[in-house]
């Protein structure tokens, strides 16, 4: 009561930000280049972390030009760390508003906030003895969080890390990968470029003679794992390729053993067609057909009766969370397409489908 | 809180006999604007607001996290300060910072976040949606009353309740009744209390009182201002004195003092938004079927700003630009200063009035405005022959 009504928390930031409980924020200790536009931001987490599992996401939230923006990052440093530290390391796109900043921007002492920890693209809690884990691109953070993993926990079982990056200079963690893969013969490492037609970089040397290339292949596989079925297999990667490895392993009738996470694009707004989308009112259970009407109109029309006022833009009395979809501001002309954003339904009206938590 | 069926339309009654046309120095009502005019003046106030909207980013976040973080210190040193209250430099003291804490906490911080301004930064303290505020008043009920109610229906008799708060006789239109005789002493009240005067605006007791609203309706209503006041009240009241220990008296004495000075300010600077000499009101048929500029227009004529120095835009929570408030009340308050001269030109562009003065001239304004009008008849009308009409109305014989 003491505080009230701002709470505890409104009190313990002002001294220090990551002393709030009801969220998880973290500090940004360091940040190192891995690449071009690549770099490893290691965090540590406040109050109320609770650790995750290797092969995990969180959603991190960082301030852009005073907005707090969201995206989901995977985790990529060991479950079993003892510094209590997580890694997440990103990748700059060019249009990417929150990647360019904590590329480009970020600097060590930022706070950020951590979502819980979610997904099952996780390691058995009984590890496989034999593994092979397949990465393309950016998607080689969360089976570089399983490697590092295993390795902590002295795992001794044989672990094939099969990597596709477009080129040599491209190849995230390269130096450290090169270095498991000498200082452990249970590991064995493979990078295969697939953006020139030049031999793949095959780093383990002496194991093989046949380098790799190209994108994903059944015959890359072949000649690293004895029996598709005989392995607990990790893919995450560009969709293309996650689907590619799904068919070969659904061929060799082995899914059971396959685990995928897929890296989508965010999605694209869709072009300026404003009647015809599905409006979905998702705390209510009823989608619409868009008749290009404001939300809070079609709304009302399909029989709900959500809180508004002045019917205006004034109030902010109706605005209700957006799920995802792209919704045009009345007054403004402006198109919302991030996902999770508060509108005011009263002046948006649904571009193609669109979710509202109403 | 999106129900609209207890506005009854008669709330104000409109005094037939008082229907000549107004002599003050700016005619009531609006302005003869073509509606192509009106369109315009929509046009360019768009464009005003599209252009700060544009501009949204750091600048805003830190201004607005660099005031919560002034009120938070000022709340922890005041009450600091009242726990060694028995010396008097410390309770001078004490009183001060929480005085201006609250003073913060209601105005530049609540009223402001309230109204959605920093919706935009998706921080969750400081969201329109969740955001409560150091006052007996709850946010969901503010939000109703103040952003709905008074926002959309600025100075619309019988739609607008800041119009008087259902007590005072704020207008010459408003028919007088005998018990309007109070009104200097109703507008003291009022003040003292105001935080209680605006956690009880939904409640309407005017209304239940002439039997237009249902008790057990009220009754509800009340119970839900009490939920939200209780916690403050007790806070105020009985935990920090109580942790004082025997300083207890001198505790409560500052924390009363702080919310006297709140309310005091903060009626001061609400009243002096929309009673100044020359602003003006509405009937219901003039705000119907507005166009967006006819409803700039009524906002901008039914408003008056308070000059003055940062320093005191900050403490009123920038609503010493109420003009610029009223026509963009979801914009960030510490911009209202930039945008003013852009307004005040339009204004001058268009030949309509844009009120503004100095504290004491708007407060003198307003108070001449509240004590006139305790008398019959309007405001600018001679003295002597409108206490003839209030004899002649009080006499028993004269009916």
């Amino acid at each position: 009561m003491a505080t009230a009504p701002h709470g505890v928390d409104r009190y313990l930031e002002q001294v220090r930000p990551t002393w709030v409980g009801h969220e998880v924020r973290a500090r940004v200790l360091a940040i190192r280049p891995e690449a071009p536009d690549v770099v490893t931001l290691t965090l540590r987490p406040g109050r109320g972390w609770a650790g995750a599992q290797a092969g995990q996401h969180v959603r991190v939230g960082v301030e852009v030009d005073g907005r707090r923006r969201t995206r989901s990052f995977s985790l990529a440093s060991s479950a079993v760390r003892d510094d209590g530290c997580v890694e997440i390391t990103v990748k700059a796109h060019a249009d990417g508003v929150v990647s360019r900043h904590l590329v480009d921007r970020v600097g060590p002492g930022t706070t950020l906030t951590l979502s819980p920890p979610a997904g099952d693209f996780t390691l058995p809690a009984i590890r496989p003895r034999r593994l092979l884990l397949i990465s393309g691109g950016s998607g080689i953070t969360p089976v570089m969080a399983m490697l590092r993993t295993l390795l902590d926990e002295g795992h001794d079982g044989p672990v094939t890390f099969l990597h596709y990056a477009r080129t040599e200079a491209d190849v995230i963690f390269a130096d450290e990968l090169a270095a498991i893969d000498r200082a452990h013969p249970s590991v064995d490492v493979r990078i295969v470029m697939t953006g020139s037609t030049e031999a793949g970089s095959d780093r383990s040397g002496d194991r093989t003679s046949t380098a790799l290339q190209g994108r994903f292949r059944a015959d890359h596989v072949a000649a690293l794992v004895p029996g598709l079925a005989e392995v607990e297999a990790f893919a995450c990667g560009p969709v293309g390729m996650v689907d590619a490895v799904l068919d070969h392993w659904s061929d060799a009738g082995a899914t059971e053993r396959l685990h995928v996470e897929r890296f989508a694009l965010a999605p694209v707004p869709a072009a300026a067609d404003e009647v015809g989308g599905a409006v979905s009112f998702a705390a209510s259970d009823t989608t619409v057909t868009s008749d290009g009407a404001v939300l809070l109109v079609q709304a009302e029309a399909a029989g709900l009766s959500p809180a508004n006022g002045c019917r205006m833009g004034i109030c902010h009395t109706c605005t209700r969370s957006k799920l995802n979809g792209v919704v045009r501001d009345l007054r403004t002309g402006a198109l919302s397409s991030t996902d999770e954003e508060p509108i005011q339904i009263c002046v948006s009206v649904p571009v193609g489908d669109v979710a509202v938590d109403l | 809180m999106s129900s609209t069926a207890t506005l009854t339309p008669d709330i104000e009654e409109i005094d037939e006999r008082d229907e000549t046309p107004s002599v003050g120095p700016v005619p009531a009502g609006r302005p003869a604007l073509t509606a192509a005019e009106l369109d315009q003046l929509g046009e360019a106030l768009d464009a005003i607001r599209d252009e700060i909207l544009d501009d949204l980013g750091q600048r805003d976040a830190d201004y607005i996290r660099d005031v919560v973080r002034l009120q938070r210190a000022l709340e922890v040193s005041g009450r600091v300060m009242l726990m060694a209250g028995f010396l008097p430099p410390a309770f001078l003291g004490g009183v001060t910072a929480l005085s201006l804490s609250k003073i913060l906490d209601n105005m530049e911080i609540g009223h402001n976040v309230l109204h959605g301004q920093y919706d935009w930064m998706q921080d969750p303290s400081l969201d329109s949606a969740t955001f409560d505020w150091d006052h007996y008043c709850s946010s969901e009920q503010w939000r109703h009353s103040h952003n709905y109610l008074h926002h959309t229906f600025t100075n619309v008799r019988g739609k607008d309740r800041d119009i008087g708060y259902g007590i005072l006789r704020m207008t010459d239109e408003q028919r007088w009744r005998p018990t309007h005789l109070a009104n200097p002493v109703a507008a003291l009240i009022l003040a003292v209390q105001f935080q209680w005067g605006v956690a009880l605006h939904d409640v309407e007791i005017d209304q239940v009182l002439s039997g237009k609203k249902p008790v057990a309706e009220a009754r509800e209503e009340l119970s839900r201002v009490w939920e939200k006041a209780r916690t403050q009240v007790l806070k105020d009241y009985a935990l920090y004195p109580a942790l004082a220990g025997p300083m207890a008296p001198v505790v409560l004495a500052g924390n009363v003092s702080a919310n006297l000075v709140r309310n005091l300010w903060t009626f001061a600077v609400i009243f002096c938004g929309h009673f100044p000499a020359g602003v003006a009101t509405f009937s219901e048929e003039e705000a119907a079927d507005e166009s967006r500029g006819g409803w700039y227009l009524r906002q901008m004529l039914g408003s008056a700003n308070i000059k003055g120095g940062k320093a005191f835009h900050l403490m009123t929570g920038n609503l010493s630009h109420q003009i610029e408030h009223h026509l963009f009340p979801d914009l960030p308050a510490h911009r209202y200063a930039d945008i003013a001269p852009q307004v005040q030109a339009l204004c001058e562009e268009h030949g309509l009035p844009y009120n503004t003065g100095g504290f004491a001239h708007q407060l003198g304004s307003v108070a001449r405005r509240i004590t006139s009008l305790a008398l019959p008849g309007k405001e600018d009308e001679p003295v002597v022959s409108r206490v003839g009409s209030l004899v002649s109305r009080l006499n028993p014989l004269s009916r």
